[in-house]
């Protein structure tokens, strides 16, 4: 009897354990989310100049590299994700203020904006209903980021637009991707740590935005 | 961005990062899952739906 409870006991405690990561990276990341947004506004009122978007990102960047792998299993690493993700979000209304002047900007942004939720909210559901295992696109996703990211530094000094608007799609694929790819992690069991989970979410989230606003920013309002 | 000095910090902030993920894509690489008989048409579907609705989003804005 006591062997039958067991066996039924332990994957009941597993999927409980899933269960609590995949709740708590959603209700972290809505707060971050919302967080971000605030800054936002902030940096958009006070108008901050462009380079603080990079300045921002650079702060993220090195946070995300060599603090939150430290701090993530401690309550420390809550604070960690809110400063990076506020510090993304204060850049990014340096980046908003700039599409505001422009002449559909305002309506380039929302559509940014709710494009970014259909994608996210379509491919997490997606990942989340079908019950798939997407953790062989691993190689897949992160091969990509490698070749993205030398794109991107070879783009930094060339500042050539056709590369740019290549890498914004490239960017876009790979992060649609990898929400497919970390959504099943969660839900797999890969993934234990919804800090991590959060800040691979919010990361994935933020990227496609820019991505899709550089897009529609290139291709929007031709009339 | 024509700062230099923030241009070669972006590049070196981005260098790191590339050296922090190299190490993991070459153990997924290597040692990840194979994707069985489905897999790749399963994921394919959601992204083209993906790359549809950005197409329809250009034709919007």
């Amino acid at each position: 009897m006591n062997r039958f409870n067991q066996t039924i006991a332990q994957p009941a405690q597993s999927a409980l354990a899933v269960n609590k990561v995949i709740k708590n990276t959603y209700m972290l990341l809505s707060a971050t989310l919302f967080f971000s947004a605030i800054m936002a506004m902030v940096s958009m009122f006070f108008a901050m100049p462009p380079i603080a978007y990079m300045i921002s990102v650079i702060g993220a960047m090195l946070l995300g590299m060599f603090v939150l792998p430290r701090t993530a299993n401690s309550s420390a690493g809550l604070g960690v994700i809110f400063l990076i993700t506020g510090l993304l979000g204060f850049g990014l209304g340096a980046i908003l203020t700039l599409y505001l002047q422009l002449p559909h900007g305002p309506q380039t942004i929302a559509t940014a904006l709710g494009g970014t939720g259909v994608i996210f909210l379509g491919l997490s559901g997606y990942a989340l209903t079908s019950k798939r295992d997407f953790s062989f696109m691993g190689g897949f996703v992160f091969a990509g980021m490698l070749v993205m990211m030398v794109a991107i530094i070879a783009n930094i000094f060339l500042q050539l637009p056709f590369l740019s608007l290549a890498i914004s799609a490239g960017v876009m694929l790979l992060m649609s991707a990898y929400i497919l790819f970390q959504t099943s992690q969660m839900m797999n069991g890969g993934e234990t740590n919804y800090i991590f989970a959060t800040y691979s979410l919010y990361m994935a989230i933020f990227n496609i935005f820019i991505a899709l606003l550089q897009i529609l920013g290139i291709f929007g309002g031709d009339d | 961005m024509d700062n230099i000095w923030l241009q070669l910090a972006m590049a070196a902030t981005l260098g790191m990062m590339l050296f922090f993920l190299y190490p993991r894509a070459k153990q997924w690489m290597q040692n990840g899952p194979k994707a069985q008989q489905g897999d790749w048409m399963a994921a394919v579907i959601p992204l083209l739906a993906m790359v549809g609705f950005v197409l329809l989003l250009i034709m919007l804005v």
